[in-house]
């Protein structure tokens, strides 16, 4: 092989602890390597023309970079080489920024380990084979996960782009948090009307099909051809005939279901369209509260639906679907507040969640839009809100800040001041953060326009004392305790990921990060990938989002599937296993060990059993080559050939090196 | 960290692509300072480290094996760190019966956004080689028995497609 090697400064980021040209020098000795030199920028235009210019100058067939992380430039590089002619995997990346100059500054030290780093890539690629991707069909249709805003503009954008999709969405009707939300920051526009044409656009849309009371029940597959399995709860109604007509909500006697739509302030008939706008509107029965299916009798629903679409016998039932791409758009939870004691652990009514509140603000909620306090049904003329509440609080594991809070609290103030003329509100904040267009002015105006008084402190207490609630904190800004006597206490409970994220995150191939929030394949240049390809994120899944934010995001991830989905094939990584049948002797271990059933048993022209790697399935990890006890089947690119070229590299036998001694 | 001052051991990483050398990759950009004496060699998932490159490095004069992974669950390819976890398990209680202190192999798992806990295990983890010293020269490496990996093929006859 005809090796070159190019070691960057990355301006000062490498050459100022590494001695660059000393680990070029060095490179000049190593086997096959015919050139090397150091570059200003590997990655910048002339960085990357130089590169050319070598290998055409220089004849050469392998390169080797020492820049930054293979998991940034890799495929630029890639890139690089393939424009000069030569096949793409024959490169190999040393990571001499974030695994040395970064984290170390004794350039003696650096320079060495550099060298070394960079001997180790050589030894690599010397037995690195030029592969050619494999070419495969794509699925035309995407999966959109979660029905909220962030799901909805993702399904939307997708269908107007031309593609098939399909949305999932667990509850009864898509819309999310944002359907349960009165008003919206920083305008003040009432949320349904802003969100109702959208939710009717899906059901219209000839391109969407939606299923909701349903959930994803497994995934297989890879990129351009994952197979869904969709499990689509029994609901005892036939949706194809139900009209929405709600005649049997009217009639149905029991009336003491759970309400979660209303965050449980209230409670709704067992058979149930959530609210008006719901979308599908479709009737639904819970089974746990329905007179028939708990105790066999009664049946009025069935008898009064003018359509007959009620049907007790219905089961759950599985869909299975083909797409190319998949849109995770599951959004978020509310943090437990029941976990602190200082707010009273649910013992006082009168200390409602934020989400509750916007309930109670609703004109769709259970108070009609007036604002009644739960125990008495009281108009409220003290308001305190209570920030924070399981944000920013290393004690119950949440020291992010949940982004939105703040600016509802203000909204939320503006518009009791709004109901309820002759009200008072009392903010207990932390600090305000509200960096947005026109939302600190927005913050500005609860305080200014509408005497929100906001008091810099945490709670530490509530009690009760007649019928109101005494809070009592701190003001931390004029060093005082304050107790304020309140008729109704609204906590801005933290964000949390969504219930059921974990499992879905493992289907999916997703990783959640220590919160449970998906993380996004590159925090900065890839914010709506993740690791596994065809696979995207939108909204508060992500982590917590606004209502734009998770817009913008939504319409990103829709972006990225149109690119992808309109190739009408893909190429699959050749960095996959390959058997030597030689050596093969069919014992089938690593069919069994392949978590993806890369792997088949086929027979050869003497009848022989030999593995075989479907190449478009397997994802390269490279667990079979540990398993197969002949050394028969091995991951392109990290064979233990290669491996141990690293290692030897090293740690060269025999002779006993103390660097830097 | 005393292992700055003192001369540097030879200590071979293993990490998988996406989970810790992500890690090593945060840890990187947040300038976590470490000790400079590992050096790591990226594989896909940790259930492609196979527990004769730990034994072949140690082999051969390594000082210590570090190897890390995603954390169980977490796995970019389901499974593997299952995997991962029984062999080198195995071999953790193994290396004894082959002359080797198994303290100076360690297995853990990092995830990518985990760059301070990477930062935590590298310096812990050299800390813990230079207080055992450097390794002894084990008797048959000085014979040359072992073979060369630089040459084709582990055992068997070679295998012709990594010539
Ligand atoms: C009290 C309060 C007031 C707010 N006020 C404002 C405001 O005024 N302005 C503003 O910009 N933002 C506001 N927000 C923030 C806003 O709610 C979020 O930005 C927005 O809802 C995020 O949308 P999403 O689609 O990402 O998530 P969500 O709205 O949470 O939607 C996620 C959807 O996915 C579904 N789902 C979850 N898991 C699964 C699964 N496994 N399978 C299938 N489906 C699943 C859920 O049922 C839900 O329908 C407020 C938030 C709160 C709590
Ligand atoms: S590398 Fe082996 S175990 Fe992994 S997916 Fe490919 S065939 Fe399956
Ligand atoms: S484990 Fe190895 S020998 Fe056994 S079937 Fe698979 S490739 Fe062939």
């Amino acid at each position: 092989m005809r090796i070159g090697v190019f070691i960057c400064h990355c301006g000062s980021n490498i050459a100022g602890t590494v001695d660059v040209r000393a680990v070029a020098q060095a490179a000049k000795g190593f086997a096959d390597v015919v050139y090397a030199s150091d570059t200003m920028y590997a990655c910048s235009e002339p960085g990357q023309e130089g590169i050319i210019q070598a290998v055409r100058e220089h004849n050469l067939d392998g390169v080797v970079v020492a820049s930054c992380t293979p998991r940034m430039h890799e495929p630029t590089f890639r890139r690089t080489v393939e424009r000069a002619g030569l096949n793409r995997y024959c490169f190999e990346m040393a990571n001499i920024r974030e695994h040395v100059s970064w984290i170390g500054k004794d350039t003696e030290r650096n320079t060495i380990k550099a060298t070394e780093l960079v001997r180790m890539a050589v030894e690599k690629l010397r037995r690195n084979r030029p592969l050619t991707p494999k070419r495969f069909d794509v699925t035309k249709r995407v999966l959109v996960v979660g029905g909220g805003v962030a799901g909805i503009q993702a399904a939307l954008d997708c269908a107007e782009g031309g593609q098939e999709v399909v949305l999932v969405e667990r509850e009864q009707s898509i819309g999310g948090k944002m359907a349960k939300l009165d008003k919206t920051f920083p305008t003040i526009d009432c949320s349904s009307c802003v969100l109702g044409p959208k939710m009717v656009d899906v059901a219209q849309h000839p391109k969407i099909t939606l299923h909701t009371m349903a959930e994803v029940e497994s995934v297989s597959g890879y990129v351009g051809n994952f197979q869904v399995t969709i499990r689509k709860k029994a609901r005892f109604v036939d949706w194809e005939k139900c009209t929405g007509c709600g005649l049997c909500m009217e009639k149905c006697p029991s009336r003491k279901a759970p309400d979660p739509f209303n965050e449980y302030l209230c409670t709704a008939p067992t058979i149930n369209i959530p609210f008006p706008q719901a979308i599908p509107k479709k009737a639904a029965i819970n089974p746990e509260t329905c007179i028939m299916k708990q105790k066999g009798k009664c049946g009025l629903c069935a008898k009064i639906c003018p359509v007959k679409c009620i049907d007790f016998d219905q089961q759950d039932e599985l869909v299975t679907v083909d797409v190319g791409a998949i849109v995770v758009a599951t959004g978020y939870d509310l943090f437990d507040w029941h976990k602190y004691p200082q707010y009273g652990q649910g013992r006082y009514p009168d200390v409602i969640t934020s989400l509750q509140y916007e309930r109670l603000l609703s004109a769709s909620g259970p108070t009609g839009g007036h604002i009644k306090r739960p125990s008495d049904g009281k108009e409220p003329k003290t308001v305190v809100f209570i920030q924070c509440v399981g944000s920013r609080d290393r004690s119950v594991d949440r020291p992010y800040c949940s982004g939105f809070c703040c600016m509802y609290t203000a909204k939320q103030a503006i518009l009791t001041k709004d109901h309820i003329p002759d009200s008072q509100s009392y903010v207990f904040y932390m600090d305000i953060r509200s960096p947005g267009k026109a939302y600190d002015e927005f913050t500005r105006r609860a305080m200014e326009e509408y005497g929100a008084q906001y008091v810099r402190g945490r709670v530490a207490m509530i009690y009760p004392k007649g019928d109101q609630l005494i809070v009592r904190g701190a003001d931390t800004l004029a060093g005082t305790q304050v107790e304020v006597a309140a008729d109704l206490v609204v906590l801005a409970v933290g964000v949390e990921a969504a219930r059921g994220a974990a499992v879905l995150g493992e289907k999916l191939r997703v990783v959640p990060d220590q919160y449970g929030f998906f993380v996004e394949s590159h925090p900065k240049l890839r914010p709506v990938e993740t690791n596994t390809a065809g696979v995207f994120l939108a909204g508060a899944c992500q982590g917590p989002k606004d209502i734009p934010a998770s817009v913008a995001q939504g319409s990103a991830a829709a972006a990225k599937v149109l690119a992808l989905l309109v190739k009408d094939q893909l190429e699959s990584d050749p960095q996959v296993s390959r058997v030597t049948p030689a050596r093969c002797v069919g014992c089938g271990k690593c069919v069994q060990t392949c978590p993806f059933g890369a792997i088949k048993l086929v027979e050869d022209r003497f009848g022989n059993p030999k593995a075989e790697v479907v190449e478009t399935v397997c994802q390269g990890c490279g667990i079979c080559t540990v398993t197969c006890p002949q050394g028969a089947i091995q991951l392109e690119h990290f064979t233990d050939n290669q491996i141990l070229a690293e290692v030897q590299a090293l740690c060269p036998p025999r002779i006993r090196v103390n660097y830097a001694s | 960290m005393s292992a700055s001052d003192s001369r540097e051991l030879r200590i071979v990483g293993f990490l998988c692509n996406w989970c810790s050398y992500g890690g090593a990759d945060t840890a990187g950009v947040a300038r976590f300072a470490q000790p400079t004496d590992l050096r790591i060699i990226r594989v896909p998932c940790s259930g492609r480290i196979d527990p004769l490159f730990i034994v072949r490095a140690l082999v051969n004069g390594a000082d210590g094996v570090l190897v890390s992974g995603c954390h169980p669950r977490d796995c970019h390819y389901a499974e593997g760190n299952f995997y991962a976890r029984r062999r080198l398990e195995t071999l953790k209680r193994f290396l004894d019966a082959t002359g080797i202190d198994p303290a100076r192999f360690e297995y853990t798992w990092v995830s990518a956004s985990e760059g301070q806990r990477w930062q935590h295990v590298v310096t812990e983890f050299t800390r813990r080689i230079h207080a055992l010293g450097p390794a002894p020269l084990l008797r048959h490496v000085s014979d040359g028995a072992w073979f060369d990996a630089a040459a084709p093929a582990a055992a068997g006859p070679a295998c012709p497609c990594h010539g």
